[in-house]
């Protein structure tokens, strides 16, 4: 049985080892060596390419990059807790159709979507436009090409994946303890800081995670969005191994990202055990 | 003794069936009161009417002579017990028992005095720091009660509070509860589909059946003067014999003919069954019908095929029942 059992983990062990390991190890390998002249690598051996990392430069990228992703997921919590507490409580019969909506966007392509946030931010855009025609202003606003647009394309493109644990959290939350909240008293705000949200929390955790640890790496969104102006350490990658031919350098940014985002989760799954299901 | 809670002709309708239907009582203060009757026959739906999580259809619902239908559940004097007991998991038994005090706005030194006392009253002393997941059931229950109790309700509901413990736990947790009861002097309201649970533990009963009530009574009342047939089987086993009803353990056995003023029929024993303290002997009586004496298990030695004649006290005949 237990021979049984090891040969399940074989297809996908051997394909993360071709795949997902080998080219990682690649990466690594080109992380600590020099630029060829026409990109790729040549030797000799070196560790420049971090020592880089710390120039207030890329430091910056890196440190705009944390605070977009903090912001982003801050948001998509925001947004998607009352959207999962409203999915939660709706008759089963409408549940599943909300849940549907909310998937929905999963069935066009990321890119189509992105560029249609651009007709509608743009200059030109919907929006601009429906204000402009309605006398409301003059020139048009600026919207697109800076942060805003990043936020908001992060925010619009992750909150899918905050709603679903979350909704699935709430779901199982047993309705007795609502109404044994209200029995003794509380009111339904008082129930929702007290008694909701804390039995979220580790909901809360896992969705917040999922939205933080792939905007530390978005690239589509404030490339088109961010029109070149709001780089992202995704960005900064894609310009290294492109544009700039500095395979090394982006082989050590890659690997740093990577590394930051480890050392995040490690940090927010420890503090998640010790503070599990604490009270507020 | 003052009426404390009154439901007066309350109705409560769902979309697809009508599940309390023109139900009336009245329950003294203090007094430990059961709502019995099989599962589905609209007990549970009263009692959650009386606590607020659902809106009657029709009828008035009085605490203390004032009517309480609109207000909402936390507005209610009254607090509930729930069949699993609803801790919350992310408190503390003592952060639970603290909870509703915390609502009122009772904090500081009458806050831990009014806990402290409460633990004392449910005999968990020391376990104030355990969650929920770290106690067992009857654990679970009694810190339940004392989250409710600290609050003084008027009125205690509790939702079948037996059911969820291990049978063998349940009679001790029963003779707990009563005392309890009589410690506190609070007025409690409890469901209850087990009909021995109800006759041991309550004042007055209220038994129910498809959303209507049957009969309200003293145990003795509802199982010695039943008002229907349905009472009368609820509570207990009975011989319908003859057009009335008499409980095994008032029917006798003879294999000699019976003295004069007794009601007494003949038949043939089919069968024993043993309960260790006592022995149900069923005979096919002349007419047909079947007929269970309860005997001591001394004089147990009916054989089947034997000729007896069953019988009892005319005072101790169910009859007169409306259908």
């Amino acid at each position: 049985m237990d021979r049984l059992r090891r040969l399940f983990l074989a297809p996908g062990a051997a394909f993360l080892l071709l795949f997902f390991l080998a080219p990682l190890a690649i990466v690594l390998v080109y992380s600590f060596q020099t630029r060829g002249v026409y990109g790729g690598v040549s030797l000799p051996f070196t560790g420049s390419n971090y020592v880089r990392l710390f120039d207030s430069l890329y430091a910056g990228i890196f440190l705009r990059t944390l605070m977009m992703a903090g912001a982003a997921t801050v948001g998509c919590l925001l947004m998607g807790f009352p959207l999962a507490l409203f999915i939660a409580g709706a008759e089963p019969k409408r549940r599943n159709l909300y849940l549907q909506l909310v998937m929905l966007p999963f069935w066009t392509s990321f890119l189509v979507r992105t560029y249609a946030w651009m007709f509608l931010l743009r200059d030109t855009g919907l929006i601009n436009s429906a204000l402009q025609g309605m006398g409301l202003i003059h020139d048009p606003l600026p919207l697109l090409y800076n942060d805003g647009a990043v936020f908001i394309g992060l925010v619009y493109g992750y909150l899918p994946f905050v709603v679903l644990p979350l909704y699935a959290t709430l779901e199982r939350i047993d309705k007795s303890l609502i109404e044994a909240a209200a029995d003794l008293g509380s009111t339904p705000w008082r129930t929702m800081t007290r008694v909701i949200i804390p039995l979220c929390v580790p909901g809360l955790r896992a969705a917040g995670l999922l939205v933080f640890i792939p905007c530390l790496g978005a690239y589509l969104t404030p490339d088109l969005l961010g029109g070149g102006k709001t780089v992202m350490a995704g960005n900064l990658i894609q310009n290294q191994f492109t544009t700039a031919r500095d395979w090394p350098f982006g082989s050590a940014v890659s690997l740093a990202l990577m590394a930051l985002s480890m050392v995040l989760l490690a940090l927010w799954m420890r503090d998640g055990r010790d503070g599990e299901g604490s009270a507020l | 003794m003052a009426v404390v809670l009154e439901l007066r002709r309350v109705s409560k309708h769902f979309a697809s069936q009508i599940a309390v239907n023109d139900v009336s009582f009245q329950i003294e203060r203090g007094a430990f009161y059961a709502l019995l009757g099989p599962s589905g026959c609209g007990k549970t739906t009263t009692l959650r009417l009386i606590a607020g999580f659902e809106d009657a259809t029709s009828g008035d619902i009085l605490l203390n002579g004032e009517r309480i239908n609109d207000l909402r559940p936390y507005h209610r004097p009254v607090s509930t017990v729930f069949q699993n007991y609803a801790l919350f998991p992310h408190l503390t038994a003592q952060e639970n028992v603290e909870f509703g005090l915390r609502q009122q706005g009772v904090e500081g030194a009458e806050l831990t005095r009014r806990v402290g006392e409460a633990f004392e009253l449910v005999h968990l002393r020391g376990k104030e720091d355990r969650r929920p997941s770290q106690l067992s059931g009857g654990e679970k229950q009694r810190v339940a009660l004392a989250r409710s109790l600290v609050l003084r309700p008027e009125v205690l509901l509790l939702d079948e509070p037996l059911s969820a413990l291990d049978p063998n736990l349940r009679k001790q947790v029963r003779a707990e509860l009563r005392a309890l009861q009589r410690q506190v002097g609070t007025t409690f309201v409890f469901v209850t589909h087990d009909q021995e649970e109800a006759l041991s533990l309550s004042d007055q009963i209220a038994l129910m059946h498809d959303g209507r009530l049957e009969q309200t009574g003293t145990p003795e009342d509802l199982y010695v003067r039943p008002k229907t047939r349905f009472v009368a089987s609820f509570l207990g086993a009975v011989n319908w014999v003859r057009g009335v009803g008499v409980r095994p353990e008032v029917t006798r056995i003879s294999r000699t003919t019976p003295v004069a003023g007794v009601r007494s029929l003949t038949g043939v024993v089919a069968n024993s069954t043993f309960f260790g303290n006592c022995l149900h002997v069923e005979t096919r009586l002349d007419g047909g019908d079947s007929m269970v004496a309860e005997v001591a298990r001394v004089d147990a030695d009916y054989r089947p095929g034997e000729q007896v004649h069953m019988w009892w006290h005319a005072h101790d005949e169910i009859a007169g029942l409306a259908e």
